[in-house]
This record gives C-alpha cells, structure tokens and sequence, in this order.
C-alpha cells in the first residue's frame, strides 16, 4: 500500500485538539487509552516500589529492614495494586482499548462516553487507594481473608476495599464495552473467522470480566458490611462461614488470572504471526482456545483451597477440572510454535518480548499442573513454590505480552519508531532479571520456605540474594522502556503507516490514525493474516 | 470526516457520530444494558449462595427470622412492583406509539409506585429497628426464642439471616432508587418530546432495568418473607 508522507499539517487524533481539556474530556478511545498508559504506570511503579522492598527485606535472613506489620503492608499492596491497578487493566484498557475498534474498523467504541466513565472509576478508585496507603495502609494480603480481614486487622480494610470495589466496575464497564463493540460495531466483511486473535482474546476476557467481577463486588461489600456494620456473614464466632469466603472470593479472582493472561495471548498471537510472516497456525483452534480457558476458569476456583477443609471429592473434582485448563492453554503454545516453523523469524524487539513469553509462560503453566495435583500442592501450598508459579504467569506471562504489544504497536500509538537497540536490549534485561528472580523462588518453595514472612532461616539465603539481585535487573529492564518511549515521543524516528509489514486493519490508517480512525470506513474482502500478500518491509531485518 | 455523506444528512441529534445507523445503534445499547443485567444477576447471585447455603444449615432460624416479617405489607409491596412493570410496559408501547402525553404519565405512575415501595419498605424496616433485629451490637432475638418456643432458635444464626435480609433488601433498594433517578431523566426527555415511534431506545432500556429490579424482588419476596408460614404446633 502507499505510504503517506507524514507531514506536520496532517491531523490526527494527537494533534486535533490541545490542552488538559481536551484530554480529559474526550471520548475518543485512543485518547482514553492513553489517559489509562499513563495511570497505570504510575500504578506499575507504586507496586513495583513495594516490589522493591520486599527482596530488600528478604536480602538477609533477619528481619532488619522493615517491621514485620510493615511487610504485611507491603505484601498486601502490592499485590492488590499490581492485580487491581495494573495487570487487569493493563492489556485491555491500554491496547484493547486502542485496538479493538480500529482491528475490526470501527470508528469508536460502542459506549464512548462509557469507556470514559470507566477511566473515572479507575481514577476515584486509585485516589482513595493512594489515600489508604499514605494513612496507614492494610495488611490482608491481597486476598481479605476473613475472619482476619473483618475481625482482626486494624488496618484500613474498608478504604481498600471500596478501591477495589470501584476498580471492578471500572474493569466491567470496559468488558462491557468490548462485547458490544465487537458485536455490533465490525466493518462490513469482517466476519468472526476474519476477526485478529487479538479480538478474540479480548472477547474471552471481556466475558470474564462481565460475569466473575460482580461476585468480587458483592463479596467485598459483604466484608465491608460485617466489619462497619457488624453484620456476622463469614465470621464463625457469629455462625458464618469463612470458607464461604473463600468461594466468592475465588470464585472471581481465579478467573481474574485469566483477565491478566488471555489479553496477552492474543497479543502473542499477532506478534508471532507477523514476525514469522505467516498466518497462525490453527487459527481456529486458537480463536475457541480462548474460548475454552474463559469457560474453564469459571470452573477451578477451589483448587485455592486445597488445604483450608474443603471435602476430599470437591477437591478431587476441583482438581481435575484444573488439569483440563492445561489442554487449550497448550493448544496455543503449540501453534505459535507450528506457526514459527518454516516461518520468516525477525528478531525484533517485540518477537523477542513473544520468545520470552512462551517460555516464560510454558514454564508458569507446567508448574500449575503440579499445584493442580492434590498430593503435590498439600507440600507447596502457601511457599514460595507457588509465588514463582503465579509469578511467570502473571509477570512472565502478562507483562511480557503487555511490553511486547507496547512496543509492536508504538508506532501506531505515538507515530514514531522507539530505538531498536535500546529495546532488544531492555527486553534481555526482562527476560534475565525476570528468571534470576523467580526461578530460584520455585527452589526455596520446594525446599519449605513460606510466604509472607519478613525471616526465613539462614540456609535459604543464598537463594534469596539471587533473587533480590534478579529484582535489581528487573527493575532496569522496565525502567528503560519508559525512558525511551517518552525520549522516542519527541526524537524517535516518524513511523510509516506500516513500519512492520503487518496484516490487520489497524495498519491500513495513517500512523497516528485521525480522530475517526478511518477516513473511509474499510470493506474485508480478505482473510486475516493474509502475510502471503503483504512483502516484508525492509527495515525489518528478515533472516532465513 | 465525510465517509458517509448520506447518513451525516439524515441522522437527528440522537444518532450518536459513530455508529452506521439508527438500527446499529439501537441493537448496541439494547445489548449493552443485558449484559449489564448479567452482571447484576452475578452481583445478586453472591447474595444468593450466602442464603442457600447458611438456610440449608440454619433452617429453625430462617424460618423464625421469616415469620417475623411482617407478610402483609410485603405482599403489598409484591404488588406495587408488579404494577410498576406493568406501567413500563405499557409506557415502552406508549413512546413507540408516539404517544406523548400517555408516556409521560405512565412515567410518572412508574415513579409512584416505586416511591410507594422504598416508602413501605421503609416502614418495614423501621418495626426491624424496633424489634431489635438490626444485627449488629444491639441485635436482639429474644422475643423469637420466646414466641417458638416449640423450636430451637440460636441468637448468632438468627443474626445471620437479619443480616441478609439487610443486605439483600438492601442493596435491592438501592437499585430502586437509581431506577427512580433513571425514569425522573426518562420523564423529563418524555416530556420535552425526544422519544417517538423513530427513537425510543431510552425508554426501553431503561424499562429493562426496571423489570431487572422487579424480578430480584420476586425472588427476594419467598426466600425471605415465606420460608414456613404454616402455624406451629
């Protein structure tokens, strides 16, 4: 296709309109999704600021650097910012909202001033949040376990958990937006077989989002009811039951991990098609895959509970129901190898970022298959074994799909190219720091070290240095594309409309797209991933 | 922005910019609200669980905490609510019929019956307050284990099913509340004459919600106010 000559003059969604107002008034979706680039990370940093503190602490075997009440805190927020504040919104509300609409050539989402009200939500909720962790915190873990959380604590549990409550419509409103969109709103000929994997994945998590977030919100306001008003629902002292807890909670924040994964996995999906130049393989299979793991996470929660007195033949069922989330999740391991094969493989940054994920994520799935097991979780419940799991899952999974489709798309978002170098470079850092941190977690679980102590016995902490010196890395890695990508606003080189060479509607508009995405509303007469059609560009260096 | 000339040309102020047609636009917001409802069955479902499961284990106590309520003003309320259904329905034919005036008051009747119902409710609570029954730390349940003499009643469950009947009546009351704020917008564009034959989504949506609301309290009225009724021996 041609490339347009970027000039200065061309308006575009950046450049229609200045000032504050103009930004926090909008309604335009790519707008909304940089307002929520730039909230949640400020939120990745605050959580990865506790991050920091918590291997700081875990450097020596005494507890030296904070009080333990304090690493209770800390534990705790991060990990209620890192899930509520970052990960459920990263994908989806950053790049979902940014792509979903102009994937399946759309001028908008469906509730425009909708997706604002849920950037709002975030917003109010962050604030209160921030205004629980600067007058004392809360120390539940992220979890609110009860009896502890609405007996016991004396922390500011309610502040927190109206955050969270808040948070979670913020998180609904956005499903809801993309079940619709999708819907209703695709172009003429872009049927459900022509649609990117990226939509589907999306599709799937907007489900979960839409059916397993309410029952986090009732849950939350039974805990808040029965600590401001006494109610006695969970507490045993009053005849409630805590385990009843445990299955509201669970029965929302399992599926949560799926939120935070099946975005990912789409973005993996276009990444790897587009770098190996092929259509995936088995597009089909990893559409209903998608499909598969949003059906089946509605169905393992109590595999959480293993340990806490639930019957022996629930757990049994829990159990084997868990195993079976393993089959799709392979399905799409596999094709994204298959799709590799004989493939034309570039090793740019995001294909690096997508490398990194499969063997991050195969590696947190495959563990997840020994804490389905009953007899093996028994011994790892509640250690480090099970931090490392959720770990590459969530971090090795997620947040490598998140970096990678930040950089793919960047070009599309800002119309400008990030430093290459400097990219490669800081996804080696990630991918280092990431398994100098974790993997050495996955031993110290196996040899009995639990979590959420500020101690730990002095043969444990050789390990403990690796990891915290892992984390140091870490830290450089995600700090490097930040620099960058605010340098690369300003002095990275103009993008082309398609600098990659990619399929899929959103590289057929300019680069930034205009207000409306498309000046003229595009008719599909092809199939996706048609890369046999699209020639390589030839910056992008292609060895065979 | 002039993709689609013709469709800038006709559409009134209603057609939002980013949606093909009026039809388009209709079918997202139709879909848009039940999915919304599908969330507020999982938000209520939490509730539900709560009460299956601590009813099935605290059955004597259920069934005192149920008779307890006061049944004839609960019926009433059963009533008023269906009413209220039946005036949206017909209010949703009125603004399809384009008939203004009606509309406008079958809005209004809306309103009324919902006022009717937070106010009996209302009431309801308030011999909850009187009865000692709020849980909390002034809960009271002896004036039950007196009465049923015939069963055995323990305070801390019976605090449990007080403390659902709060929660659940309670957030059920609040949906009231936003469905009367919803329908005082609905009456006001009535009145100023934006809903016709061509454009009434509002009015059905809005409507949607409503029946939502009205059908948690048909589950809501014979879980709590009907558990057993019949005279103990």
């Amino acid at each position: 296709m041609a490339t347009v000559a970027i000039t200065a003059e061309r308006e575009h969604y950046l450049n229609e309109e200045y000032g504050i107002r103009s930004w926090l008034l909008t309604t335009d979706h790519k707008r909304i999704a940089l307002l929520y680039l730039t909230s949640i990370t400020f939120f990745f940093f605050i959580g990865g600021f506790f991050a920091l503190l918590i291997r700081l602490e875990l450097l020596t075997p005494a507890g030296d650097l904070v009080l333990a009440d304090t690493y209770n805190k800390l534990f705790s927020m991060h990990g209620q910012v890192m899930i509520f504040f970052f990960l459920i919104p990263s994908i989806p509300a950053v790049l979902g909202n940014f792509l979903v609409p102009l994937m399946i050539g759309a001028k908008d989402l469906a509730f425009p001033r909708i997706n604002l009200l849920s950037w709002y939500l975030y917003i109010i909720a962050g604030l209160i949040y921030i205004h629980c962790i600067v007058t004392g915190g809360v120390d539940t873990g992220w979890t609110f376990y009860t009896p502890f959380s609405t007996a016991f604590s004396n922390t500011r549990v309610i502040e927190a958990g109206i955050a969270i409550f808040i948070v979670g419509f913020s998180s609904i409103l956005t499903g809801l937006n993309f079940v619709v969109t999708i819907h209703r709103m695709r172009a003429p000929g872009m049927t459900w077989s022509r649609l990117p994997l990226f939509i589907w994945a999306h599709y799937a998590t907007s489900i979960i989002q839409l059916l397993g977030t309410p029952v986090l919100a009732i849950t939350l306001l039974l805990v808040i009811f029965e600590r401001a008003f006494n109610l006695g629902i969970f507490d045993p002292t009053r005849g409630g039951d805590p385990l009843l807890f445990q299955h509201l909670f669970w029965f929302y924040s399992h599926p949560a991990v799926y939120i935070m994964i099946l975005p990912a996995m789409g973005v993996e999906s276009e990444l790897i098609a587009c770098f190996a130049r092929k259509r995936p393989f088995g597009y089909n299979f990893i559409a209903m895959s998608s499909i598969a793991i949003a059906v089946f996470g509605f169905l393992v929660w109590a595999h959480h509970m293993f340990t806490a007195g639930i019957s022996l033949y629930s757990a049994l069922i829990f159990s084997i129901l868990s195993y079976l989330v393993a089959v799709p999740s392979a399905i799409k391991v596999f094709n994204w190898t298959a799709t590799m094969y004989k493939g034309s493989i570039s090793f740019t940054t995001p294909m690096l970022y997508a490398f990194g994920f499969i063997g991050l994520f195969t590696m947190g799935g495959l563990t997840g298959l020994f804490l389905a097991c009953l007899g093996i979780d028994v011994h790892v419940h509640d250690t480090y074994f099970v931090i490392a799991h959720f770990h590459y899952i969530m971090v090795g999974g997620a947040v490598m799909g998140y970096l990678g489709g930040l950089h793919f798309w960047w070009p599309k978002i800002s119309g400008r190219m990030y430093p290459e170098s400097w990219g490669r470079l800081a996804a080696l850092l990630v991918f280092a720091g990431f398994n100098l941190t974790f993997f050495p977690q996955f031993i110290l679980g196996y040899m009995g070290m639990p979590r959420r102590y500020w101690q730990y016995p002095p043969e444990f902490q050789v390990l403990n240095v690796l990891s915290t010196a892992g984390s140091t890395i870490l830290a450089v890695g995600y700090v490097l594309p930040m620099v960058y990508f605010l340098w690369s606003m300003r002095y990275g080189k103009i993008a082309s409309d398609n600098p990659w060479g990619a399929a899929g509607l959103e590289w057929q508009t300019p680069s930034p797209p205009p207000t409306f995405n498309f000046d003229q509303t595009p008719e599909v007469t092809w199939e996706a991933y048609n890369y046999e059609e699209i020639p390589a560009p030839a910056e992008v260096p292609v060895e065979r | 922005m002039n993709d689609s000339p013709v469709a800038v040309e006709q559409h009134g102020p209603e057609h939002l910019h980013h949606f093909v047609d009026a039809e388009q636009q209709r079918d997202a917001a139709s879909l848009g609200m039940w999915l919304f409802l599908a969330t507020e069955i999982m938000f209520f479902g939490g509730m539900f669980l709560a009460y299956l499961v601590y009813r099935s284990w605290y059955y004597n106590e259920f069934a005192a905490g149920s008779r307890s309520l006061d049944i004839y003003l609960g019926t009433i309320n059963t009533a008023v609510l269906i009413c209220s259904s039946l005036t949206v329905a017909l209010g949703v034919r009125a603004a399809q019929m384009g008939n203004r005036k009606l509309l406008v008051i079958l809005l209004l009747l809306t309103i009324a019956f919902g006022f009717a119902f937070l106010a009996i409710k209302g009431v309801e609570w308030y011999q909850k307050y009187e009865e000692h029954h709020i849980p909390g730390r002034t809960f009271n349940a002896d004036d039950l284990v007196r009465d049923y003499p015939q069963i055995h009643i323990d305070q801390r469950p019976e605090q449990i099913y007080f403390s659902l009947y709060f929660a659940m009546t309670g957030l059920h009351a609040l949906h009231m509340i936003i469905g009367v704020g919803i329908f005082v917008f609905l009456t006001y564009h009535a009145w100023k004459g934006r809903y016709g034959p061509k454009y009434y989504t509002p009015v059905e949506i809005g409507g949607l919600y409503w029946h939502f609301v009205d059908i948690v309290w048909i589950y809501l009225f014979p879980l709590l106010y009907l558990i057993d009724r019949k005279p103990l021996r």
